[in-house]
Order: structure tokens, then C-alpha cells, then sequence
């Protein structure tokens, strides 16, 4: 439960936090905004769930992404060729902008996520813990594994008509990474982790 | 405590852990961090209007050529065939995917659109002090600043396309330069919603009555 007073996100209300039970949450009575939740075992199951994400997150960058059959000939690609390809082509700003978007901050976001809240776990406080916690957060609406895959789903629909196209390895490790870190962003309590991290510090 | 709001009462609200803290008035001009997390506090994000301003005017320039100029040129047997955002929602419609095509509508066509007129919207009634409807202008700045992202797919899609059809003479897939705009529009749009900010609309409700 945050501490003694609260203010809304967006209405910047006061508000008096209560004990929640576990799934239930907390919302603004003037302007509706979730003010927080209550997970159960919010941190283990992040945890679990990010670490499930890197595996995954390391296999759909290795193996072969899609391949494409048209009259005899083939050709592979892997999930960097796209980048590669934007960049051979004299598009390096959107090469840059997906290479970021759809590799980067993924991975940045479940490592920094990792490296916080696994110490939390055996209550320590990792190395400037705070400033990799709020490059989390903000990276949450920059890593696009979610949009991704369904660009990946309209592409396969557009050739579909003409060309075989064959999902590789890496493009189920792909849709399970999107699954995890769902997963994790759904369990993650930032409120809690806060608390604990000031909590420790403490200590 | 009723009805008070942070700011009324020297508090402020840390946009990064949710930590209230108190701010001195005497510091009011001075940088201040949050206890808890380190992140610099601020009443209310700074210079938000005109910023917002700034990347919506920016991001609606862009989209005329987003829109205009190709996003990606299939070449098959020598045959440039160029595509623009509408027309691949078009072509996806004439081979009949029709669940894709409103999904690629909703993300390409519609979504733009909905951040540019609603940002629009909420800037000019935080301008002219609007009192109507804040709770549901609080709702649509969270639309808009939900759905943003998801304008991405078309971009993707063309990243996937450009490195799997790759046939010399038979077919070739070309991104076009629609596609930079595009994506400018795209992250200008989602820059302009985070530099809202949605307490704006409530400060105006006491502008008036004060």
C-alpha cells in the first residue's frame, strides 16, 4: 500500500490510500485514473517472467526469423535483416528508429527490470537502483515487441498470396517473448518496487 | 482533505514513483528531486503547452507526406508498383483480408488522426480555459496517449517486407521515402502526448472560480 497520501496522476487530486486485497485496485473518484493495484506476489512473478522473456528474447535474435519460397528460390531472413536491409536501401532513420524500437529497448527493459528486482528478491539494493528503475518506466511505451508481431502477421498476410512464406525458429521464440513481457508488465507493481527499494535502502 | 488538490497545499506529485513530497514556496523557482526515486519534481511538466504545440504542429506537417508520397515500391519482373499508406489498406480490402485491413486502418489512418485532432483539442480548451467536460477530456488524453504506439505495424511491416523479398529481376520490395515520414509522424505524435499534461485541464476548472 503506498504511504500516508496520495496524488492522481492525472487530476492531481489528494487522495487517502486504503488496504487493498490482492487483484483489487484503487481509482481516482474524480477523473477515474487507476491510482494503484494490489498484485499478488507481484515481484516473483515479474521476475520469473522476465527471465522466461531474455531466454526468448536471445533465441529470436539467433535463429532463422522467416524464410521466403517464390518460384524455386529462397531467401532467409533473420529478425536484424530488416534493419540491415533499411539501412543498404538509404532509409537509416527508420532503420535506426526500428532497430531501437523492436531490439534495444526490449532488451534494455527486461535486463534493467532483472537487474533491480532480483537483488530486491534477497533484499539488496542494486547500484544506482533508482535511476535504473525510472529508465524502465520510461522505456515502457518505446519497446514495441507487441506491435512487432502483428506488423510481422501483416506482412506474412500480404505475401501469402503470391509466395510460401515459412515461420522460423525464431519467430515463435519471437511471439513467446511477447507473451513474457507482457506477462511481466502485467505482475510488475512499480509502487511496490518503489517502497522496497526504499525500504532496503534503510537497511 | 476533501477535494484538496497537490498543488493547492505546496504538494507535488513525482511523475516517475508517485511519491508525494512538499515543496517549500520559497523554492518554487529552484530544482527539486524527488526523495525517493531522483527524478526532478515538477508541478506540472514544464512549458507542456507550448511544447505539445510544437510537436503537434511538427507531426501534422509531416503527415502530408507520410500520406502522399509512397511508403514502400513493389518491383516484379521490372514493374514498379508503388504503395502508399491508403493504398495498402486498399489492396488488402480488394484481396479481401478484411480483419487486417481494418486493423491497418485503425492503426495507420485512424489512430494519426486521433492524436492529431484530439491533441489539438485538448491544447485549445486548456488554452481558452474550457470548463466542460474534464473528466472526459482527462479519458480521451488517455486514449490518445495509449494508442500511439500501434501506428508502428505499418512500419514494421515494411522493414520485414524490404528484407525478405529480395529477387533481383523477379520482385524486389523498396521502402519509399513515405515511410520516414511516417515514422517521424508516429514518434513526433507520442513525444507531443507525453509532454501533455492532463492536470492542465483541471488547473483551468480553478482558474475560474478563484
Amino acid at each position: 500500500m503506498p504511504s500516508t497520501i496520495i496524488a492522481c496522476q492525472d487530476c492531481d487530486l489528494l487522495h487517502r490510500p486504503r488496504q487493498l486485497r490482492d487483484g483489487q485496485r484503487a481509482m481516482c473518484s474524480r477523473c477515474g485514473a487507476v491510482l494503484y493495484r494490489r498484485k499478488r506476489n507481484s515481484l516473483d512473478y515479474t521476475v520469473v517472467f522476465s527471465l522466461s522473456a531474455l531466454i526468448f528474447f536471445l533465441m529470436a535474435n539467433v535463429f532463422p526469423f522467416m524464410t521466403f519460397k517464390y518460384e524455386g528460390r529462397v531467401q532467409e531472413s533473420v529478425l536484424f535483416s530488416g534493419v540491415k536491409e533499411l539501412f543498404v536501401q538509404d532509409l537509416w532513420a527508420v532503420a535506426i528508429l526500428v532497430l531501437i524500437v523492436s531490439v534495444v529497448f526490449p532488451l534494455l527493459k527486461i535486463t534493467g527490470m532483472l537487474y533491480v528486482l532480483l537483488p530486491l528478491k534477497v533484499n539488496r539494493r542494486p547500484w544506482k537502483a533508482s535511476n535504473i528503475f525510472r529508465m524502465v518506466e520510461a522505456l515502457h511505451p518505446w519497446a514495441m515487441v507487441d506491435v512487432y508481431m502483428l506488423g510481422v502477421i501483416v506482412a506474412m498476410v500480404k505475401l501469402s498470396d503470391f509466395a510460401t512464406i515459412v515461420p522460423g525458429a525464431a519467430l515463435y521464440s519471437f511471439a513467446a517473448l511477447l507473451i513474457f513481457m507482457a506477462a511481466a508488465g502485467a505482475t510488475l507493481d512499480p509502487h511496490d518496487v518503489w517502497e522496497r527499494l526504499e525500504v532496503v535502502e534503510r537497511v | 482533505m476533501k477535494n484538496m488538490r497537490a498543488f493547492q497545499v505546496s504538494l507535488v506529485n513525482c511523475t516517475t514513483c508517485f511519491q508525494v513530497s512538499r515543496i517549500e514556496p520559497m523554492l518554487k523557482n529552484r530544482n527539486a528531486f524527488c526523495p525517493r526515486c531522483g527524478a526532478e519534481l515538477c508541478r506540472r511538466k514544464p512549458n507542456s503547452l507550448a511544447r505539445t504545440w510544437a510537436l503537434v504542429i511538427a507531426a501534422s506537417i509531416l503527415y502530408i507526406p507520410a500520406n502522399v508520397y509512397p511508403i514502400m515500391t513493389v518491383i516484379s519482373f521490372g514493374k514498379g508498383e508503388p504503395d502508399t499508406i491508403l493504398s495498402g489498406v486498399q489492396s488488402l480490402m480488394a484481396s479481401g483480408m478484411w480483419p487486417l485491413a481494418v486493423l491497418v486502418f485503425f492503426a495507420s489512418i485512424a489512430v494519426p488522426l486521433i492524436k492529431l485532432f484530439g491533441l489539438t483539442l485538448l491544447l485549445i480548451s486548456v488554452q481558452y480555459q474550457w470548463q466542460w467536460r474534464p473528466r472526459q477530456r482527462t479519458i480521451l488524453y488517455r486514449i490518445t496517449e495509449a494508442v500511439g504506439r500501434w501506428s508502428m505495424i505499418d512500419i514494421f511491416m515494411i522493414s520485414i517486407l524490404v528484407a525478405l523479398v529480395r529477387l533481383e529481376a523477379i520482385a524486389t520490395i523498396e521502402p519509399g521515402v513515405g515511410a520516414t515520414s511516417f515514422a517521424a509522424v508516429v514518434v513526433l505524435t507520442m513525444f507531443a502526448a507525453m509532454s501533455f499534461d492532463p492536470r492542465l485541464i483541471w488547473d483551468a476548472l480553478e482558474k475560474r472560480h478563484a
